[in-house]
């Protein structure tokens, strides 16, 4: 391995985990709204949207996440939908992240016995707040697990970016092997510099599961 | 009738075509205790939720304080607020410690100020001898604890009338005093009291007004508790308080 190759080339990394960071994080974001949104929309039987969520979900589980983003880069702008590479990106990976964070924040939502909501609505809480006081933050704590599994499962998912010509981690360095053939180097790199944007994540999130069953249960 | 709190007009309550509730009409005076008996599955849940608006109605009225009590209204919020219930089930929320679990409501729901809020449940958590468990999560404290802290969550909101669900139900034996000690001295210091309960010598001691449920109807009223439980005036409360005595 040479040295030098690698210090050359680490700025080149260091800008594409920025870009891979960005758009992951604002995928992850959108996974969590759409998820919520979704889980609450079954989780309430609401009539109608929920048999179009159910539609959504599965639509996005069992689609490849490479489709998808080819369907919003190059087919959406045929019927006069254009969108920059970024924005299909984080939309994509939003929506792909969504189906399967409703799953997660619904199993969440089931685990919360129904008397902890009558207890809320007794003491007068109005249904939001009870929600947002006692039910979401049981559901969260017992969905933490599958959580922090799909925040890791989306940012891996964002190496299909390269396909919609985002500079991200894998685009640099096909790219770079392409022009200067160190495909050691530029492997080696690809390789660490996915870990350290995942390792974080996995750690943040043992330490969260630890810290809210301690809360759970008690010292 | 100025000082009436609640007022249930021939209440009807059916659950997918099976009637639960037939005709209960009753009244709750301020500082009254009743007590609901009955049978397993004879309607008592039923009618303390149908009174907390946890459970919609088919027929009839509920009024408290003359003003009704509809799940579907956007008052209801505001009317739960001074009703106060206690499950059987311990329901405490298991992510906030004792002291948040009884200033929750009265912080979000009341605005009180939290100093404010903290001060008078610490001072009711202190009544119940469970001052020093404030800091302590649910999962931390017995069944009979936890029950005493359910009794003063609902407390903290200042309710006009409690209802309270067979709350000792789930108790090991020794826990149940504990906690009825705790409504005794409740209805001594002039609390509005609905109270369900399979405990019929705590029934005897805390009731201003017994009634008798079976299959969802009224069968017996007595204001003269003592009386009725040495002799029920019928046939069906006498099998029932028999199923009591072990001679
Ligand atoms: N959510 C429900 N759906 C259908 N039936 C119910 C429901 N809740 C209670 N019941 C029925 O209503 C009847 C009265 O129940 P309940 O009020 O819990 O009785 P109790 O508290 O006197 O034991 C029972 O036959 C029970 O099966
Ligand atoms: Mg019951």
């Amino acid at each position: 391995m040479e040295k030098e190759v690698i210090l050359q080339y680490l700025p080149l990394y260091r800008e594409a985990l920025l870009l891979t960071l960005r758009i992951g994080w604002q995928g992850v974001f959108l996974a969590f709204l759409f998820g919520l949104a979704c889980a609450l929309i079954r989780h309430r039987r609401v009539p109608v949207l929920r048999h179009v969520v159910t539609v959504y979900i599965e639509f996005f589980r069992n689609t490849p996440l490479l489709v998808q983003l080819f369907f919003l880069y190059f087919a959406l702008p045929k019927i006069g939908i254009r969108m920059t590479p970024e924005v299909c990106g984080s939309l994509g990976l939003g929506l792909l992240g969504g189906a399967y964070m409703a799953e997660t924040f619904r199993s969440g939502l089931e685990s919360v016995a129904p008397i902890q909501e009558e207890s809320a609505l007794s003491l007068g809480m109005t249904p939001l707040q009870a929600f947002w006081h006692v039910i979401l933050p049981q559901a969260f704590t017992a969905s933490v697990t599958g959580i922090v599994a799909n925040v890791i499962f989306l940012l891996k998912e964002t190496s299909v970016f390269s396909v919609i010509s985002l500079m991200d981690l894998m685009f640099t360095a096909k790219d770079l092997i392409g022009m200067y053939a160190k495909t050691l180097e530029c492997l080696t790199l690809l390789v660490v510099f996915y870990l350290i944007m995942l390792l974080p994540v996995s750690l943040l999130g043992s330490y969260l599961e630890r810290r809210l069953r301690y809360a759970e249960y008690g010292k | 009738m100025g000082n009436e709190v609640l007022r249930i007009e021939h209440l009807h309550k059916e659950f997918e075509g099976n009637v639960i509730l037939e005709d209960i009409s009753l009244t709750v005076r301020k500082g009254e205790v009743i007590v609901v008996i009955g049978p397993s599955g004879c309607g008592k849940s039923t009618l303390l939720r149908c009174v907390n608006a946890l459970e919609d109605i088919q027929g009839g009225k509920i009024l408290l304080d003359d003003e009704p009590v509809d799940p579907s209204s956007k008052a209801i919020s505001r009317m739960r607020q001074k009703i106060g219930m206690v499950f059987q089930s311990y329901d405490l929320f298991p992510h906030k410690t004792i002291l948040q679990n009884v200033t929750l409501a009265p912080e979000k729901v009341q605005k009180r100020k939290k100093a404010e809020a903290e001060r008078e449940a610490l001072e009711l958590l202190e009544r119940v001898n469970l001052a020093d468990r404030g800091n302590d999560y649910p999962r931390q404290l017995s069944g009979g604890q936890k029950q005493r802290v359910a009794i003063v969550r609902a407390l903290c909101m200042h309710p006009d009338i409690l209802l309270l669900d067979e709350i000792t139900a789930a108790l090991d034996p020794e826990m149940v005093h504990e906690v009825l000690e705790v409504v005794v001295s409740l209805a001594r210091s002039g609390s509005t009291m609905l109270i369900v309960t399979h405990e019929m010598g705590f029934a005897k001691a805390v009731a201003d007004r017994v009634i008798f449920l079976d299959e969802g109807r009224i069968v017996e009223e007595s204001s003269a508790p003592r009386d009725f439980f040495a002799m029920p005036g019928t046939e069906r409360a006498r099998a029932f308080l028999k199923t009591f005595d072990y001679e």
